[in-house]
């Protein structure tokens, strides 16, 4: 029975292949293209970032350099210099953005399954294989992400200003923070992070599938220690990792809570995707073990993280609106002037929506609402991220264009392929957990 | 003829939960039931109708939201008018986030207060009100099921009700 149905799995899983792969075509293709135009002269770069504004934008040089007699054409020229910067990192953003948002997910459902163990959690271990199963994509997005950054420690793109030298020459505040904000530095602890996320990963999922054939609870137990050890780990790395790969976009601005901010973000996110994906195996008759009272947890999750996110959104706003210091409030005024649809559209999506949809306990229980309700906040969660990535790296020149929409594609693509190649890869009920029993007569 | 009741004492919840599903089968009528805490399931075992707590609990919160707005607005700004961190005086909306945590702990505090207040209404309870338990130990560790037996035959249900798990059982008339 159950090769049965890893087969059927299969078999479903080759439609959104093909799919997915044209859209991995596309997205590649165009990402060809980007690091053509990377590569090659200014003129050509600004063309890249989608047809009608290119045009555009090679008018308006061209304007300039026609009128380019005065100094008046020497600062517009400064400032074309400056567009064409931001335009420049507009690639690398969108796909730095995407890499991250896909990773995010999978780590924060990393840290929803290493909870489950840590807590020995009755309810959950039906969902536990798919819980793996995201987390499988740990592996790939985390290599793409350190590739990511590691063309940036290599000047191949400057998302990082802190990475060039010559900015740092200049600025005194980066120079005070040399010590901790250096190229080689920096990839270090990228590398910590992610191996020891990825090896603690690996072996939960291996001690997951040993438990499958096991007589006793040594491979329980063991995970359990596992997880609670991962736990530690995972939020001293995630803080740090948020300083990093995101604030230190920002090097002159800090916040102190910005690495729960990050956490809330990413863990509610990763709660989302596990409802969406069983919600969807469930439809397809891959879960009946699966009820009703699961995905209202889930979905309780979803309302809980969801206002929980808001409320360190809010913490972090609401200080530094209040004290006014110029060094602290021009990122949000960065935020506010340049994306404001984005950046009070995201309070919509992430808080509003989720708890107005989500406040009735029946409505948990209707599968097509939480999924309704998981798609908006996941978009939300994106636009969040790049509310914290662009306007440090793209800043008032930033549109949705096709870099954006094809790098989300391109990565949305891969991570559902490896997903649900690693369902496939296990039985989806696991065995041997002491709470199966439990967690298959769960009823709320 | 006055109304004739069986007192039927249980002494485990899961035995009550499943007596409860065997006595309304059977179709005779519970009155009420008195537990020395509460039972999970018992409320939909015995067919009573959803709590319509949560819905004045949403209606409280929406009071609650608007007074501190209102208090808020009267206190800062109009009356007496705030210099909020050097923004504007004079507008609500523009000072709003500085009142952002007031608004929410009020949002709690009415949606909590005036909804444990309703709840004690509903159940008629208040203070120096004499208890009606007709049966102390329901305070400690037995179940107690009031059955009508107005129409029935006394003896028949007795039996049914011991089959069903009961210790003990006593008619009031």
């Amino acid at each position: 029975m159950i090769v049965g149905a890893i087969g059927l799995i299969y078999g479903f899983i080759a439609a959104p292949e093909t799919v997915e792969d044209v859209k991995e075509m596309m997205a590649s293709e165009h990402h060809g293209e980007e690091h053509a135009g990377v590569e090659s002269s200014e003129i050509n770069v600004e063309q890249l970032p989608g047809e009608g504004i290119s045009e555009e934008h090679a008018e308006e040089t061209h304007a300039a350099a026609e009128g380019g007699h005065g100094e008046e054409a020497a600062h517009d020229n400064e400032h074309y210099e400056h567009v064409l910067h931001q335009l420049q990192n507009k690639p690398w953003s969108a796909l730095y953005v995407a890499a991250f948002f896909f990773f995010m997910i999978s780590l924060g459902v990393l840290a929803f399954y290493a909870i489950q163990y840590a807590a020995q959690a009755g309810w959950s271990p039906v969902l536990f294989r798919v819980m793996e199963a995201i987390t499988a994509y740990l592996l790939p997005g985390g290599i793409i992400v350190f590739v990511l950054l590691m063309l940036s420690g290599f000047h191949v793109n400057h998302l990082f200003i802190w990475m060039d030298p010559e900015v740092v020459a200049h600025d005194e505040i980066i120079q005070a923070k040399t010590a901790y904000l250096n190229v080689p530095f920096f990839l270090i602890r990228a590398a910590i992070y992610l191996g020891g996320w990825i090896l603690f990963r690996h072996l939960l999922r291996k001690n997951s599938l040993k438990m499958d054939d096991a007589t006793d609870n040594t491979y329980f137990k063991k995970n359990f220690k596992l997880a609670a050890g991962f736990l530690v780990f995972f939020i001293v790395t995630e803080s740090m990792m948020s300083w990093d790969w995101i604030m230190s976009l920002d090097p002159h601005w800090f916040s102190t809570l910005f690495g729960w901010f990050v956490f809330a973000s990413l863990f509610v996110s990763g709660i989302t995707t596990i409802a969406i994906i069983s919600i969807y195996l469930k439809s397809r008759g891959y879960l009946e073990f699966v009820n009703d009272s699961h995905i209202h947890d889930l979905a309780k999750f979803m309302f809980g993280i969801s206002i929980f996110w808001t409320y360190l959104w809010f913490s972090q706003f609401m200080l530094i609106w209040y004290s006014n210091i110029p060094e602290e409030v021009v990122y949000f005024i960065t935020r506010m002037e340049d994306y404001p649809v984005l950046f009070w559209g995201m309070l919509v999506t992430n808080f509003i929506f989720p708890v107005l949809l989500l406040m009735n306990s029946d409505y948990k229980r209707v599968n097509w609402f939480v999924i309704m309700t998981g798609i908006i906040i996941l978009a939300g969660h994106y636009l969040n991220v790049f509310v914290l990535v662009m306007p440090a790296t793209v800043g008032e020149s930033w549109f949705i264009g096709v870099s954006e929409i094809s790098a989300v594609l391109l990565f949305g693509g891969f991570f559902l392929f490896v997903v649900f190649n690693a369902l496939t890869k296990a039985p989806l009920l696991v065995k041997g957990n002491p709470f199966i029993k439990e967690s298959k007569h769960y009823h709320y | 003829m006055a109304s004739k009741v069986l007192h039927a004492i249980y002494r485990d919840d899961d035995l009550l939960l499943q007596a409860v599903k065997q006595i309304r089968e059977a179709r005779y009528h519970i009155g009420e039931i008195y537990c020395p805490f509460p039972v999970h399931g018992l409320d939909k075992a015995m067919g009573l109708a959803p709590t319509r707590l949560a819905i004045t609990s949403f209606l409280y919160g929406l009071v609650g939201l608007a007074v501190a707005i209102a208090m808020m607005n009267f206190i800062m700004i109009e009356d007496w008018p705030q210099d909020i961190g050097g923004k504007p005086s004079f507008s609500f909306f523009q000072n709003m986030p500085a009142f952002v945590p007031i608004m929410f702990e009020l949002t709690v505090f009415f949606a909590a207060h005036l909804m444990v207040i309703t709840f004690y209404m509903r159940s008629k309870l208040w203070p120096f009100k004499k208890a009606e338990n007709p049966d102390v130990r329901t305070t400690d560790d037995v179940f107690l099921m009031e059955v009508d037996a107005a129409n029935h035959n006394v003896e028949d249900l007795t039996d049914f009700l011991y089959k069903t798990g009961a210790s003990e059982i006593k008619l009031i008339e």
